[in-house]
């Protein structure tokens, strides 16, 4: 019996790369190589052709001269002379910085909000939705602005902390809340061998051991409680754990507070954060907040009633179906699109220019560009930064994902 | 048994009662409130803190909106007027109103163009956002962009006419060569496109008189009509690149996938801002030496580029939301990829992907805003810029930042609520 599926035999006919499926596809990306090689060629001889007529050329030895402008919010040692690198790395710690506190503060934000908005009580219920259709459907960039207007217009200046007739005064003479910026007092070492950043850095590392020991003694009781069948009480241990090496570390280390004072027109000593920080913050959380809040509402009422039903008749208290039944699932369906949020919170914390923030957008894609002319390579510098946080973050959430993926047999 | 039925008995009753109201305390406004608003201690501080803040608002607000001044012509004349009390100045809105909507330097006399535009705009997109009204309206969402180009940039019509035209033959050479196969279609239909254009360009230049409107350059765009036209540009273009790139992504051809994945990753990385400040100084070194490329052209390719990228990740997902077994159907069917595609897959995809792309939409109507960063005068570079920075409005930001959340918040609102109104009329899905 002859096979009928043999090929058909014949010579290569030019058309054949087109109309044989086998060598179509081949083919189109043969083509689509050569485009895309072409279209590069094209860009890269203009880009040359450019230069040359600018006289200028590609090259990132301007990152090591030095840059020249002051950067007034800083979060490592940088003076004016300092290389133009040096002032891209503390504005990329800016950008981490508000980065970092508004994805902590839109989180808790828009969890309390997504849980209020399935309240019962009908006005807080109404509020919450006022809240978060408002903030979602208005540029980010407008609340920022309107935020930083807010600061500047509602918060005294500090000569109004002045005299005795001043019309503001410290809150619990402890923090200043002024219209250039907020001032909080700093804890400072007096010991002399833990000046300066080093008992910073011994009170980060116990408090990161501290974790880790937490972690072990909580696993420990879970096998404990996974061979007897009961639970050792353990809060009194993770209490001590986490607080006592870092008391012990600052009564050692000598710890003092600087509180910040009135000094001439401003305030001095303490932390003092900007303004345009405060703004930029406050404003990325909460119109986060208000996209992380339908996460949150959308999350919980994904969870099927029969869940909790379920929970109720094998007799769980409400506090342990929450805990073990409701927030494991709702969580899974939460925390993909919050650590979403949590990559715009990055990406928009580049809105910084706007408000004068110096970020990494604001120091090499602001500054240095204009100064140096290298429109190119900060721009090029720029997107690498943001694209590696966004990398890793995404990187993160696939593990993550991986591991709640629901486990289908 | 029987006999307890003939008589009738003086105990039972023989007619219904009347309904009556339910018992005060089980019904009526004053339980609602006591089960709604003060249902145990919690819920009691809850809505006694939701009151005050609202009390604080209004009492804010009230006298402020009460007293506010709508007809000066600066700051100071507008705080005479008020004399010391709360108000706003509202005047600044009324004194600045052409320079919100249209910029600073869009010739006054032909701000009825752009009006026309926008209202135009409504009849365009109404029969693509329902589905109910006659399919003959289409012809005007057809019509619409060349319309809508020659009257906010001016010029003669038969420049956007020719346009339409090399388009319209493009498209007849396509259903003709079609039959043979979809990659000859499209090639042919690109050639005779670009040819029939070619060929107008020599007819056009001759008669640029005709039926011309005075030519506005798109530098003296500005205003809230910058942001729409951003905004609606963007978005239709951005939608077919966003498919393309969408199923690249899903192809088996292992280049082409490899292109859209690090094309969309990479956009997708980035914030906007860097993606304008390639448009505004990176780009010029990539075209050729000596074009002098529009900026606002330049900020519309990258924003395309950019939701195109956001879109084909929500196509994307449409595309895997379907079951497998529609494509090897349509392939045991016959239907070769482009056919398969067209009139099976996309169909269904992208049906399951308008809420995501509506969002998409919403998003990068917001977005448009960032190109004040770059010097350029939409609504909110004009607020930032030449009003508050006059001698007669500077100060005045409560009543401007006040108005650009109103413009901005009904149109985004509006979108969102047609995209859920549109997800509940498309669940066909069994529940």
């Amino acid at each position: 019996m002859t096979t009928l599926s043999d090929p058909p035999k014949g010579g290569f006919r030019l058309s054949t790369l087109i109309n044989d499926t086998r060598y179509r596809s081949y083919t189109f990306q043969f083509i689509v190589l050569i485009a895309l090689i072409a279209a590069f060629a094209y860009l890269g001889s203009n880009l040359i052709a450019n230069l040359k007529a600018a006289g200028l050329n590609i090259s990132y030895n301007f990152l090591g001269e030095p840059a020249g402008y002051d950067i007034n919010q800083r979060l490592i040692e940088y003076t004016s002379q300092s290389t133009h690198l040096r002032a891209a790395v503390v504005g990329m710690l800016n950008t981490l910085l508000v980065a970092v506190v508004a994805c902590l503060l839109a989180t808790i934000i828009g969890v309390v909000v997504g849980v209020l908005r399935l309240s019962n009580n009908w006005i807080v219920n109404k509020l919450m939705g006022v809240y978060v259709e408002i903030f979602r459907n208005v540029p980010v960039l407008i609340w920022i602005l309107i935020i930083m207007a807010v600061f500047v217009a509602v918060l005294p200046q500090p000569r109004e902390f002045r005299g005795d007739d001043a019309t503001a005064s410290m809150f619990l003479d402890l923090f200043a809340f002024t219209g250039r910026g907020f001032y909080f007092p700093r804890p400072t070492f007096t010991a002399e061998w833990a000046a300066g950043s080093t008992g910073y850095l011994i009170i980060i590392g116990l408090l990161i051991a501290s974790f880790f020991g937490a972690r072990a003694l909580s696993k420990n009781a879970t096998a404990t409680q996974e061979r007897t069948g009961d639970r050792p009480t353990t809060w009194y241990y993770t209490l001590a754990i986490w607080l006592v090496p870092v008391l012990v570390a600052c009564v050692i280390m000598g710890l003092s507070w600087e509180i910040p004072a009135l000094k001439g027109f401003n305030f001095k000593g303490g932390i003092y954060a900007r303004n345009s920080y405060i703004a930029l913050t406050f404003a990325l959380s909460i119109y986060t907040a208000a996209f992380i809040a339908e996460n949150v509402r959308a999350g919980i009422l994904a969870i099927s009633t029969g869940q909790t039903e379920a929970a109720a008749s094998l007799g769980l208290r409400p506090s342990r179906t929450m805990n073990l039944v409701i927030l494991p699932q709702a969580l899974r369906v939460i925390i993909p699109p919050l650590i979403s949020q949590y990559l715009n919170i990055t990406k928009n914390s580049s809105l910084a220019i706007a408000v004068g923030y110096m970020d990494v957008t604001g120091t090499l894609g602001g500054i240095t560009l204009n100064q140096t002319g290298r429109a190119i390579e900060t721009v090029l510098l720029l997107m690498a930064f943001y694209l590696i946080i966004s990398l890793s973050i995404s990187a993160v959430m696939n593990v993550y994902n991986n591991s709640v993926k629901l486990k289908e047999r | 048994m029987s006999d307890t039925n003939t008589t009738p008995v003086a105990f039972v009753r023989d007619a219904m009662l009347q309904e009556q109201t339910p018992p005060v305390t089980a019904a009526g406004p004053v339980t609602w409130i006591k089960k709604n608003l003060f249902d145990g201690w919690f819920n009691t501080i809850l809505t006694l803190l939701a009151i005050y803040f609202i009390y604080m608002i209004v009492s804010g607000a009230f006298p402020w909106f009460y007293n506010g001044v709508w007809t000066t012509n600066s700051l100071a004349e507008c705080r005479e007027i008020l004399q010391g009390k709360t108000g706003g100045c509202f005047s600044v809105l009324t004194e600045r109103w052409p320079q919100l909507l249209f910029g600073f330097k869009y010739p006054s006399e032909e701000y009825w163009r752009p009006t026309i535009a926008f209202f135009l705009l409504f009849f365009a997109a109404a029969p693509v956002l329902f589905n109910k009204l006659p399919r003959k309206m289409l012809i005007i969402t057809a019509i619409f962009p060349f319309l809508a180009f020659w009257l906010i940039w001016g010029g003669s019509l038969l420049v956007p006419v020719m346009v339409a035209v090399g388009l319209i033959i493009g498209y007849v050479v396509f259903t003709k060569l079609e039959y043979q196969s979809f990659a000859m279609g499209l090639i042919g239909g690109i050639v005779a496109t670009l040819v029939v254009w070619g060929l107008m360009g020599y007819i056009t230049d001759p008669l640029s008189g005709v039926l011309a409107l005075e030519q506005v350059p798109s530098r003296d765009m500005g205003g809230f009509m910058l942001n729409f036209i951003l905004g609606v540009v963007c978005v239709s273009l951005s939608l077919p690149l966003g498919i393309l790139l969408a199923l690249g992504r899903q192809s088996d051809m292992l280049i082409i996938k490899w292109i859209c994945v690090v094309f969309i990753e990479f956009i997708r990385g980035v914030p906007l801002i860097t993606l304008l400040f390639v448009a505004n100084v990176v780009l010029g070194y990539f075209l050729p030496p000596g074009s002098n490329f529009d900026l606002i052209l330049r900020v519309i390719i990258m924003i395309t580029m950019f939701s195109a990228a956001y879109i084909a990740e929500v196509v994307r997902g449409g595309l895997a939301a379907l079951p497998k077994g529609q494509a090897e159907a349509a392939g045991s069917l016959g239907l070769d990829y482009a056919q398969s595609m067209r009139l099976i897959i996309l169909p269904q995809a992208l049906k399951i992907s308008i809420p995501g792309i509506v969002n998409v939409a919403v998003g990068l109507f917001k977005d448009t805003v960032l190109v004040s960063v770059i010097s350029m005068f939409d609504l909110v570079g004009m607020i930032r810029g030449p009003i508050l920075a006059s001698t007669e409005w500077n100060g005045v930001y409560w009543e401007l930042w006040l108005a650009a959340v109103l413009f901005f918040f009904p149109i985004c609102y509006g979108i969102s609520q047609y995209s859920q109104w549109l997800e509940r009329q498309l669940a066909t899905g069994h529940r």
